[in-house]
């Protein structure tokens, strides 16, 4: 069992209100998952050019302005950093493959959680609750989140093996479930270039999307193309640039609803996730069906 | 009238008082609001006393029921009324997966679609669905009825022993053993009463009912393959 979560704002006038409303709709899934929480938040944008990276090191004194510093001599321009925790988020005028193989090199022991120009990753082991007050997610701001309360079943409870993992440049995956042929499709993908850093069975399937959206596939080819080669039961909910899409198995154990109103749509696990959104007594609620794709997306980006 | 408000009650402390009841004199109604999509909502009721939720309720609601009337003004999530011994529910809205599992007896009405799995392996209990059903509904269904206004997705009766099923709309497709059977006599008089209970103005002759082949659960060497 897993609570996985997701807020999507049609109307910009509730931006600020991001964080509040997703803590609560997060708090409120731990019990299915109260060994690990994560979410992305996809907020400002950076300007064209520039990549978003948010890092995570296990030490929450880990020296971030050293590494500012070092970074500012290779990339001759000092990056934005925000510390958060055991995370930093860090804005470059730089490539992302650039700024990647660059911290691989000079900083193994900090891992990459996401990259992109909007997204924000952020996971912790512990109590959902414990998690959100660490990272402050009341006063995050943004068009949308999304996030996973864990319970662990196929791999170790870490900081790694928590959800969400990012699938690409401001693409990120959660996941409600277990897949059964993770081992085989790890290996076919690894031999196709793709890296993974855990035993995490919800990884593989990050690791797919990312594989088939490197072929040129669009998300929604990507995910209708997953219904055939991913075994196993899932509720996934996946974070873009400018939206999320929700996608469930062809069997459907793993619950999902959803509300839509003219302000927003919203996922989760289970309708107690939703009550306290706005408008929630009004709002079109209903079960998304097995196999098939809902997505999501705004113009105003 | 008792009120309970779950924003200031827990759901234990209602399932208590409604277990404390005396079943020949269980009193004035209930009423609760604030649901919020709580589990386990008046579970395991055992006299005959009337419980009115004003909102959505969450996972099992008024499972395990005897005697009780039961009323949810808005959805009920996975399992409503499971394992059901007698009594009636009744859903004002939509229900999640497994509606009526298991359920021996008593009445469940949806108003709305129920998804997936409704009534999988019921044993007794009438089910009147005034939507549509998802997929792998009836899977297992071993006794009572349960009829479907709407339509029926994939794989209905799956697996089907002596339960029967009507349905008025369309069926994606049948499950291994489920088979489109004659409306006799009886069964338009069964469907009339069950419809009638459940508020229902569909009529019997719009329905078609499907049940068990009986080629898969008396197990037959030369039918191996169709399992």
């Amino acid at each position: 069992m897993c609570g996985i979560v997701g807020l999507f704002f049609k109307n910009p006038a509730l931006e600020p209100e991001l964080g509040h409303y997703f803590s609560v709709m997060l708090d409120s899934m731990s019990s299915r998952g109260p060994d690990s929480a994560g979410f992305a938040v996809y907020g400002d944008e950076v300007p064209a050019g520039c990549v978003k990276l948010t890092l995570h090191h296990p030490n929450e004194q880990f020296d971030w302005a050293a590494l500012a510093s070092a970074m500012s001599h290779r990339f001759q321009v000092a990056p934005n950093v925000k510390v958060n925790a055991t995370h930093a988020r860090l804005i470059l005028p730089a490539a992302e493959q650039d700024a990647r193989a660059w911290l691989t090199e000079r900083f193994p022991g900090v891992a990459v959680m996401s990259a992109g120009r909007r997204i924000e990753i952020m996971k912790e082991v512990g109590a959902p609750a414990a998690v959100l007050a660490r990272f402050n997610v009341r006063q995050m701001t943004g068009s949308h989140a999304i996030g996973h309360t864990r319970m662990a079943t196929e791999s170790a409870v870490t900081t790694a093996g928590s959800h969400p993992f990012s699938t690409g440049p401001d693409l990120c995956l959660v996941h409600n479930g277990s897949l059964s042929n993770h081992n085989r499709l790890r290996a076919q993908l690894q031999r196709a270039g793709i890296e993974f850093r855990t035993d995490n069975d919800s990884e593989v399937a990050a690791g797919y999307l990312t594989w088939r959206l490197q072929q040129g596939a669009s998300l929604k080819e990507a995910l209708e193309a997953a219904l055939h080669d991913l075994d196993g039961f899932y509720t996934f909910t996946i974070g873009t640039r400018d939206g999320f899409a929700v996608l469930r198995d062809p069997i459907a154990c793993k619950p999902a609803v959803m509300a839509e109103t003219d302000d927003y749509v919203a996922m989760a696990s289970e309708y107690r996730s939703l009550v306290g959104l706005p408008g929630i007594e009004r709002a079109h609620l209903w079960e998304p069906e097995p196999a098939t794709v809902y997505s999501w997306t705004t113009s105003r980006n | 009238m008792n009120v309970i408000d779950l924003s200031q009650t827990t759901v234990r402390e209602l399932n208590h008082a409604l277990h404390q009841l005396e079943p020949t004199d269980p009193g004035p109604r209930w009423v609760v609001r604030e649901p919020r999509g709580a589990h386990a909502i008046a579970c395991g009721l055992r006299v005959p006393v009337t419980v009115e939720i004003e909102g959505h309720a969450g996972y099992y609601c008024a499972g395990m029921n005897q005697f009780a009337t039961v009323r949810v003004a808005g959805n009920v999530g996975v399992g409503v009324a499971e394992n059901m011994m007698s009594g009636f529910v009744h859903v004002h809205g939509n229900a999640s997966q497994s509606a009526g599992a298991t359920a021996h007896g008593g009445m469940l009405v949806i108003d709305g679609d129920a998804s997936a799995r409704c009534g999988i392996s019921m044993k007794g209990v009438d089910i009147v669905v005034k939507g549509s059903v998802g997929h792998m509904s009836g899977f297992m269904a071993q006794a009572g009825n349960l009829v479907v206004c709407g339509d029926a997705g994939e794989a209905l009766g799956d697996s089907i022993y002596e339960a029967r099923i009507f349905v008025r709309g369309k069926v994606k497709d049948l499950g291994a053993d489920c088979v489109e059977k004659p409306m006799e006599p009886e069964h338009f008089s069964l469907l009339k009463t069950l419809l009638e209970r459940a508020g229902s103005e569909a009529q019997p002759e719009e329905f078609r009912r499907y049940g068990s082949a009986r080629r898969l659960y008396r197990f037959h060497i030369d039918h191996a393959g169709q399992y």
